[in-house]
């Protein structure tokens, strides 16, 4: 089993961001790949039980990911990003959006800034994610969209609890 | 094991578990009954629930009744908490993957 490494969470409520940060057990390059390239990609990307799927991937400023999401009962998520800034093995910035198959932004949804920061560390190399939102309201249709995918029965069953508990 | 109550609340069965403890206090044993698997394994689901304090333990008699503690839910962080849940599970196949760039190497 691999050991698990504490993630550091942190928002900035005011300017609707969000952070993690990680270190991972390996060389820059290595991780940098894995990020990159969509063999490698597809391996990790995907939160359990979903699975990713790469249509295509053109890593390169002004280049696009389009990837797709399986869920366990077959529902297909079609996702893209956008890269817009890349500098090899340090860092890259891209836009992503929820699309349809043929990479057609669903323009409802709101879409997410991310940037992601590796740096060489004590045991190997240190990932800061930045995710940032348009607005506020951009940012809880994300966590309700969140909540709905992987966790929605959660998010209601607590709901009901605590109605539940007032009555 | 430090306890997180999303990952807690995340689990179906816990989730049953505060449902029937919600609307009344039950005994371990009563829990159990109302579950297809293990005692063993119903006592593990309760032992999380009670650890991150999603749970109380009172004593009557000498039965031991579980009530639920909503306080504790109120705390979820609603705003972090699903990106977190999200980002452990990757990182921790990332963990894999990189691992097999360096096997593949050596």
């Amino acid at each position: 089993m691999t050991s698990l490494k504490e993630t550091i969470y942190t928002k900035d409520e005011a300017n609707n961001k969000m952070f993690a940060e990680r270190q991972f057990d390996a060389p820059v390059k290595d991780v940098w790949k894995a990020w990159t390239e969509p063999e490698l990609l597809d391996q990790w990307w995907a939160p359990k039980p979903w699975k990713a799927v790469t249509i295509s991937m053109d890593f390169r400023e002004g280049g696009t990911w389009l990837y797709y999401m399986q869920g366990p009962d077959g529902t297909k998520q079609y996702c893209r990003n956008d890269y817009s800034s890349i500098i090899p093995e340090k860092s890259f910035q891209g836009l992503d959006a929820f699309c349809d198959e043929n990479g057609t932004i669903n323009t409802e949804l709101p879409r997410m800034n991310w940037r992601v920061d590796f740096t060489k560390s004590e045991p190997g190399t240190k990932v800061k994610i930045e995710i940032s939102f348009d607005s506020k309201e951009s940012l809880e249709k994300i966590i309700e969209m969140g909540f709905k995918e992987g966790f929605a029965m959660a998010h209601n069953n607590l709901d009901e609890l605590l109605a539940k508990q007032k009555s | 094991m430090r306890r997180d109550i999303f990952q807690a609340i995340a689990d179906p069965t816990r989730r049953s578990i505060l449902s029937l403890i919600a609307l009344n206090a039950m005994t371990p044993n009563a829990i159990a009954e109302q579950f297809d698997v293990s005692r063993q394994a119903v006592s593990k689901h309760i032992r999380i629930l009670s650890e991150c304090q999603l749970i109380k333990k009172e004593h009557a008699g000498r039965e031991i009744y579980y009530h639920f503690n909503p306080k504790k839910l109120k705390e979820v962080d609603k705003w972090l908490q699903p990106f977190k849940a999200m980002w452990d599970d990757r990182f921790n196949q990332l963990d894999s993957v990189l691992k097999n760039i360096k096997n593949k190497k050596s």
